[in-house]
């Protein structure tokens, strides 16, 4: 394809771009927190986002229980109306995300910090019951109540005599969230109403054209996204760098051991951690449904490895890193596939995340959350 | 809770038990226990036809044979490729898949959409290719720390599988057919239904890795491998020339992840990109974890138990994906280290602990 061809879809790229962007962002700033303050790679990050867009659908067609179309049309709603109804959607997802951050952390990750408690106990004790029951026997419900009883106290007692203080390797940690990650996707494709299938979320916004900018035409959902995007940040990174919490979040990413010895709090910070990055994937996945509509068991993959990719592009632990990966990768996205075609989109991503790596092997800004600058 | 805790050791000191009788018979009671258990291998084909046994081992819902070539036995010999890279080397590789592409692929264009050279011959050509590929992604990111590696590593899997899907002189995403059998040898013929010859022949070349890797983890170079995971820094200090022994290790995982698909392009005689999904990557690194990274025989059982659970779990059909994460973390949960850890950190705690009792004796 000839080049001239970019130049004459140059804005109109540049503004999708950098609405996939602010999402790749949003959802990067999760990994970037957590490696911070873990040095992990949150792995089941990306289906924390798939589980924050279901929120929204549920949040949406159960709650507000808008249908997917009215009278044959799409139901729209404006003014006060649509402002309300997009921030509850929002906040309900932010909720589901940020929840099933927290419950990961404890269950996948704490017990294996050495660190594992009664709630953690309980739903591991839940899980091997629900592997029993299922190679067992048939009527698994009532069997689940059974080993559940028996196994509690058994899984209790051993994170608490056994594996209490015992800090696991750190390949285990990347296993146990492949791990998590797996379950929760294929917990949702299991038991979810229609299963595997694409679902559709209500079309809530008129996507009309909002402004016209050098001769491109401004969709009203793409100015949403990429506006909600930085608000979202500008309050995370205030968050980080103005709260009490926000410092102990810094004081844990510089040096675990001394903040515990100066009095920090540590495991609680390790749970707002987790929240943060949860609040932002769900924002993320709201913003996400805004935009296209739909949402699958599966949708997080991709996407989650993508802002993985943003996040070490611009630094790994880094906040405006993430911000400044997930905007470049979402605009070299675009430009590349004008240029080479849309099946090379993934490729071009990668190669360009190589030739980074290659010249500036902390990413573009360097890895700094527990730095002075943020 | 004393009285937990040494319960706890008895147990676990009667199944360490084991090896301290093995390594205590004499030579000939060993080369024969190895003997039974290599004939009991080449017979795995016909475990269901034993009366109880056949129970437990049989698959439901797919043949047996086929599930132990397709299935065990390319996961095996993956999972040991991958254990030099990341569990002796240290090297976190999540794009591990691309390596099983490269050699498939190279198979698949020598012998049928390319070119028309027999198996045998396009195998090691295949294998080298694969290690060339190896050394291509090393060179530039084996500079990398940990993490980044990991996430480099995984864009060159997906780089290989879009690659093959969007250019049509690799057959695009309609794949390429008619992918050249091995040559009959020994009386075996290798045919489209009968899956045991195939299973002996990947059989065969697991135990030629086996013998291989034994040899390379036992010398100068495995030394040094484990040198650079323990401390690299302190590795380079002592004059280990680090970057050259990570670019061997991942050389040598390449390799043998090419050997693997090449085995697999020759027993479908069909490949396409959708067969190398960035999943297949992530199972490997679950089977060598999950078995135990560092450790051969680790590996060996992690490959056998992650291809073999989900096809004898046929029963919950569409939950057995899920029954598998699940596992994944109530192991990690449980069992950190894996099903058998590492054997230099065991014997450590050893001989850690001889001295301290020897301490608290004088």
């Amino acid at each position: 394809m000839p080049d001239w061809l970019i130049i004459r879809t140059f804005w109109e790229l540049t503004v999708t771009g950098l609405a996939l962007g602010s999402i790749y962002a949003l959802v990067a700033l999760g990994y970037t927190l957590v490696y911070g303050v873990l040095r992990l790679i949150n792995f089941a990050h990306s289906e924390i986002f798939m589980v924050g867009t279901f929120g929204a659908l549920l949040a949406s067609s159960q709650f507000l229980s808008i249908p997917l179309l009215e009278d044959g049309n799409y139901p729209y709603r404006t003014g006060m109306t649509l402002i309300i109804f997009l921030v509850f959607i929002m906040l309900i997802a932010m909720l589901f995300s940020g929840i099933g951050a927290v419950v990961l952390e404890r269950v996948a990750y704490r017990p294996l910090r050495g660190n594992g408690d009664a709630f953690g106990a309980v739903v591991l004790a839940f899980l091997t019951a629900f592997i029993v029951s299922l190679v067992f026997v048939d009527q698994a419900k009532i069997n689940v109540i059974i080993a559940l009883l028996a196994t509690t106290p058994i899984s209790y007692a051993y994170l608490r005599f056994f594996k209490q203080g015992r800090k696991a390797p750190r390949l285990a940690f990347l296993i146990s969230a492949i791990g998590a990650s797996t379950a929760i996707s294929e917990a949702v494709g299991v038991w979810s109403k229609h299963g595997r299938d694409q679902y559709q979320t209500p079309r809530l916004l008129e996507k009309k054209t909002l402004f016209t900018m050098f001769g491109t035409d401004v969709r009203i959902d793409y100015a949403i996204v990429i506006v909600g995007a930085l608000l979202m940040m500008i309050a995370l990174t205030l968050f980080v760098n103005k709260t009490r919490l926000g410092r102990g979040v810094r004081a844990v990413a510089q040096d675990a051991e001394t903040s515990r010895i100066l009095g920090v709090n540590v495991d609680l910070i390790i749970i707002v951690t987790f929240a943060l990055g949860g609040v932002m994937a769900g924002g993320a996945a709201m913003l996400f449904t805004l935009v296209y509509d739909q949402t699958r068991f599966n949708i997080g993959f991709i996407l989650g490895v993508k802002s993985f990719t943003a996040a070490v592009l611009g630094g790994i632990g880094n906040l405006k890193g993430a911000l400044l990966g997930g905007l470049l990768l979402g605009l070299v996205e675009n430009y590349g596939s004008a240029i080479f075609g849309g099946q090379w989109k993934d490729v071009i991503a990668f190669v360009v995340l190589l030739v980074v790596l290659m010249f500036r092997p902390t990413g573009l800004l360097g890895e700094s959350l527990g730095k002075a600058r943020v | 809770m004393s009285l937990v805790l040494n319960f706890w050791l008895r147990v676990t000191s009667l199944f360490s038990g084991f090896g301290e009788q093995f390594r205590a018979m004499n030579k000939w009671q060993r080369y024969s226990a190895y003997g039974l258990g290599v004939v009991a291998l080449y017979l795995l084909p016909y475990w269901p036809d034993v009366p109880v046994l056949g129970q437990i081992v049989n698959t439901p819902g797919s043949q047996f044979e086929t599930v132990l070539n397709d299935q065990v036995v390319i996961f095996v010999l993956i999972a040991l490729g991958l254990n030099v890279v990341v569990g002796i080397a240290g090297l976190l590789d999540l794009g591990y898949v691309g390596f099983y592409a490269v050699g498939a692929y190279v198979t698949a264009i020598l012998t049928s959409a390319h070119g028309n050279l027999p198996w045998l011959l396009a195998l090691p050509i295949a294998v080298v290719i694969s290690m060339l590929f190896g050394v291509i992604l090393g060179t530039p990111t084996l500079r990398l720390r940990g993490d980044y590696l990991a996430i480099v590593t995984l864009g060159f899997g997906e780089i290989i599988r879009l690659t093959a899907k969007n250019m049509d002189w690799l057959g695009a995403s309609r794949g390429i057919s008619n992918i050249k059998k091995p040559p009959s040898m020994f009386g075996l013929k290798f045919g489209v239904l009968d899956a045991k010859p195939y299973f002996y022949l990947g059989l065969t070349m697991v135990f030629i890795v086996i013998f291989i890797l034994h040899r390379l983890e036992y010398s100068r170079v495995g030394r040094a491998w484990v040198a650079i995971r323990e401390d690299e820094d302190a590795a380079e200090l002592m004059g280990v020339n680090t970057f050259k022994f990570k670019l061997w290790a991942f050389t040598i995982g390449a390799g043998i992840g090419g050997l693997a698909g090449v085995h697999y392009a020759g027993k479908v005689g069909f490949i396409n990109p959708d067969n190398f999904p960035l999943q297949l990557s992530i199972l490997f690194l679950a089977a060598v974890v999950l078995g135990g990274s560092g450790n051969m025989y680790g590996a060996i059982l992690g490959g056998i138990l992650v291809a073999y659970m989900p096809e004898r779990l046929r029963n919950f059909s569409d939950k057995r994906i899920l029954v598998f994460g699940i596992v994944l973390v109530l192991m990690m949960v449980f069992r950190p280290e894996g099903i058998l850890p590492k054997r230099v950190g065991n014997e450590h705690k050893k001989r850690r602990a001889k001295s301290q009792e020897g301490e608290v004796a004088s």
